[in-house]
């Protein structure tokens, strides 16, 4: 109990320290087209470190299209395009001598559906750390796989059959694997869309209280669709319509001031 | 005259359909909803009711009669001429079968005529029975539901019905008739071994393919119809074939399905899909006319010898020939593994190649396997190439550049031969059915194996 306790002041502190810091992820001017398609339009915004921001709006209006530009997913789209810059660190992610390849194992990311590879549970967990060269011998591996799925918060459910197929777990124990492989990669950050959205409450929740431990390590942003979830689980909150980011703050105040009419209209349920 | 018949019948269906469908009409006079069927369907009813009844009765009669009337001439035979045995009988039938219906006889004769007599005299009371008995029955048939159109006559209901029947009629005919294929070919095959005393030893691994020279005295030498180099034969070529289909059919699957830009896949799937369409007779000359010459030249070239028929040349071609589908089958188990598979991979920060190897064919292995199993069986199956370029003498090698031959030459030899077909018919029955044997043991396998693969993903 102490120990929780200690942690949440911790958390809190670094939180407290980075607003003042320069920000891990800056965006200016970011255009996105999808041929013809406008998908997003001149996006600014600054996404702080050992925070969770939430991207919320309705759905078309591109959030995980400007999530997918952070680590460049995007790229395997032929026909999208994107101008602007972002920046993580200072860094230029669009720059010639950037691999995207490496960039993701940087910012790993999470998917809507639960997506584990049709192979053992860990050797998902492995498989980032495998193709990156993380580990030097098995006992290496062993850890770095441990660490993650305790990271996951899914090792003491599959700690006796890592070696049975990832596939055959529950949805929810599905997306903590698929969240604990991405970990595996040691990322600054963490990209999840709509994490939630192919599961039940109780998986919800435990995929929630997840990411406000996840905070710790990483930079999260969370799509979703849930504004309680939103509210729940973030410290700031962005909201998207139109392919727009019509209004970008503190959770708290979006949620209790908002200061534009259109994010008013979608938190008060008349858009979305 | 009785196909004239058929299209008749067809007739009066037509005719009943529009009289049914009339009839209705006017039942249904102002208030059409009242009838518990449409017009249309009281008018189907009553065309299939004529149609079934018409063609079944044109269809029996015919095949009755010619029983009778056979059992009856081949009896007139029997009576004049006591020392004919069964197979001249039958040629002195056909022979006047032939002259009654004014065409060219092998032989004429007092015989023959009279039989011919005969046959002319039975021929038209036969017709004709059967003629009549269709049409009056036929009519009868869409009288009987003429008749009965009514508010009430469900005829949509039993429509439904006998359209059921005769799909399944449909469906009885093509079990019966496959199962009537293999019945067959297991009977010849077991009357083949009860000739040679049950040595199947002597088939399976005797080395020596003589079937047919004992046959003229009237003995099968159970040392003579050894198999074991058809099937070597069958199986070096089988090998050449995967080891050119394979590893260019997943390749290009492979770069086709997540390398190639949209307009190049536009391009090359097609052209894939030509060449599964060329007819293997065209591979066949291909690889006799064109491959094997190319190849005995490289070997005079190298100091290889090759021959001019080899193992070679016809395994490449029919590698040729099985790529596009290994390749399309392939295409599509790589296509069905899920795009989010491979977002997960490449969101971890692999490559493309990198998520091919690791993520994508594993899933589709099975798949994978599965098209080569189809494959294998397909070149275990192939004919033509073989015929042309791999050779007829029975030679047991393991040397590609050497000259084989494989089970389904042997077939075609056999059949196609100067010996009399039923003679020849035993071995090549049981050629036939060890090939089946095989070919279905390799599709059964395929197909619980793509049935396995399904389920992980559905
Ligand atoms: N792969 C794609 N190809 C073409 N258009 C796309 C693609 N993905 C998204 N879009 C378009 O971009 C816009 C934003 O989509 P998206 O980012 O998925 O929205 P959200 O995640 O907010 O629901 C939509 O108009 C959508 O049709
Ligand atoms: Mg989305």
């Amino acid at each position: 109990m102490d120990d929780l306790a200690m942690m949440e002041r911790t958390v809190a502190n670094t939180a407290v320290e980075t607003d003042t810091k320069s920000p891990k992820i800056s965006a200016r001017d970011v255009q996105v087209y999808y041929g013809d398609n406008h998908a997003i339009k001149d996006v600014n915004v600054d996404i702080q470190d050992h925070t969770v921001t939430a991207f919320i709006g309705p759905s078309g209006c591109g959030k995980s299209t400007f999530l997918r530009c952070i680590n460049r997913m995007n790229d395997t789209i032929d026909v999208a395009r994107m101008e602007g810059t972002i920046l993580i660190d200072g860094h230029d992610i669009y720059a010639r001598d950037v691999d995207p390849v490496q960039l993701r194992a940087r910012v790993g990311m999470v998917f809507q559906k639960p997506n584990p590879f049709p192979k053992s549970i860990y050797d998902n967990v492995a498989y980032g750390p495998r193709i990156h060269g993380l580990a030097r011998n098995k006992a290496e591996l062993d850890e770095i796989v441990e660490k993650s799925l305790r990271r996951g918060a899914i090792w003491d459910e599959v700690k006796d059959r890592l070696h049975a197929p990832g596939t055959g777990l529950s949805g929810g124990q599905q997306q903590r694997l698929c969240i604990a492989r991405a970990v595996a990669t040691e990322p600054e950050i963490l990209l999840m869309d709509e994490p939630c959205s192919a599961l039940d409450p109780i998986a919800t929740e435990l995929i929630e209280n997840l990411i406000s431990e996840l905070r710790r390590n990483f930079a999260v942003i969370i799509v979703t669709h849930s504004m309680q979830q939103a509210a729940r689980v973030s410290q700031k909150t962005a909201y998207f319509h139109l392919g727009n980011l019509v209004e970008y703050d503190d959770t708290d105040k979006i949620f209790t001031n908002p200061q534009d009419p259109r994010t008013e209209n979608y938190i008060t349920g008349r858009i979305g | 005259m009785i196909s004239t018949t058929f299209l008749a019948v067809f007739g009066i269906a037509v005719l009943a359909y529009f009289t049914s469908h009339r009839r209705a009409v006017m039942i249904g006079g102002d208030r059409p909803a009242q009838l518990h069927s449409r017009p249309g369907q009281h008018g189907l009813l009553s065309a299939m009711w004529v149609l079934i009844v018409g063609w079944s009765v044109l269809v029996l009669g015919i095949t009755l009669w010619a029983a009778i009337e056979n059992a009856s001439l081949t009896g007139l035979i029997q009576d004049r001429a006591p020392e004919l045995n069964a197979i001249e009988r039958e040629l002195v039938l056909s022979d006047a079968r032939s002259i009654a219906s004014g065409g060219i006889a092998s032989s004429t004769g007092e015989l023959r005529s009279e039989v011919a007599a005969a046959v002319r005299s039975k021929e038209s009371v036969r017709v004709w029975t059967t003629i009549v008995l269709a049409l009056v029955l036929s009519v009868l048939a869409g009288w009987n539901i003429f008749r009965q159109v009514n508010t009430a006559f469900r005829a949509r209901n039993r429509a439904e019905r006998l359209t059921t029947w005769v799909l399944m009629a449909a469906a009885a005919v093509a079990v019966a008739t496959t199962t009537g294929i293999v019945l067959s070919l297991i009977s010849e095959t077991v009357g083949f071994f009860s000739v040679l005393d049950w040595r199947i030893d002597k088939f399976l691994f005797g080395t020596n393919w003589t079937p047919l020279s004992g046959v003229h005295v009237g003995v099968l030498d159970p040392d003579r119809v050894g198999a074991l180099p058809l099937f070597a034969g069958t199986l070096l070529i089988t090998l050449i074939a995967m080891l050119v289909a394979v590893p260019v059919g997943l390749f290009a699957a492979i770069y086709l399905s997540d390398f190639a830009g949209p307009g190049l896949r536009a391009f090359a799937k097609p052209m894939l899909e030509i060449l599964a369409g060329i007819p293997t007779v065209v591979y066949g000359f291909f690889a006799a006319i064109t491959v094997a010459p190319w190849l005995r030249r490289f070997g005079e070239v190298t100091g290889l010898d090759i021959a001019s028929e080899s193992a070679l040349a016809a395994g490449i071609v029919m590698g040729i020939m099985i790529i596009p589908f290994i390749s399309s089958l392939s295409d599509d188990v790589i296509n069905a593994v899920p795009q989010s598979l491979r977002d997960g991979s490449y969101g971890l920060g692999a490559t493309k190649a990198e998520t091919m190897r690791q993520v994508v064919l594993p899933a589709a292995l099975p798949g994978i396997v599965s098209a080569v199993l189809l494959g294998i069986s397909r070149a275990v199956g192939e004919t033509m190439i073989v015929v042309m370029a791999a050779g007829q003498g029975a030679n047991l090698t393991a040397n590609p550049l050497e000259a084989v031959t494989t089970v389904t030459v042997q077939i075609v030899m056999l059949i196609t031969g100067d010996t009399e077909a039923t003679v020849a018919a035993g071995p090549a029955f049981s050629l036939g059915f060890t090939l089946f044997c095989m070919t279905l043991g390799m599709n059964i396998i395929a197909q619980r194996v793509v049935k396995k693969y399904r389920e992980q993903y559905d």
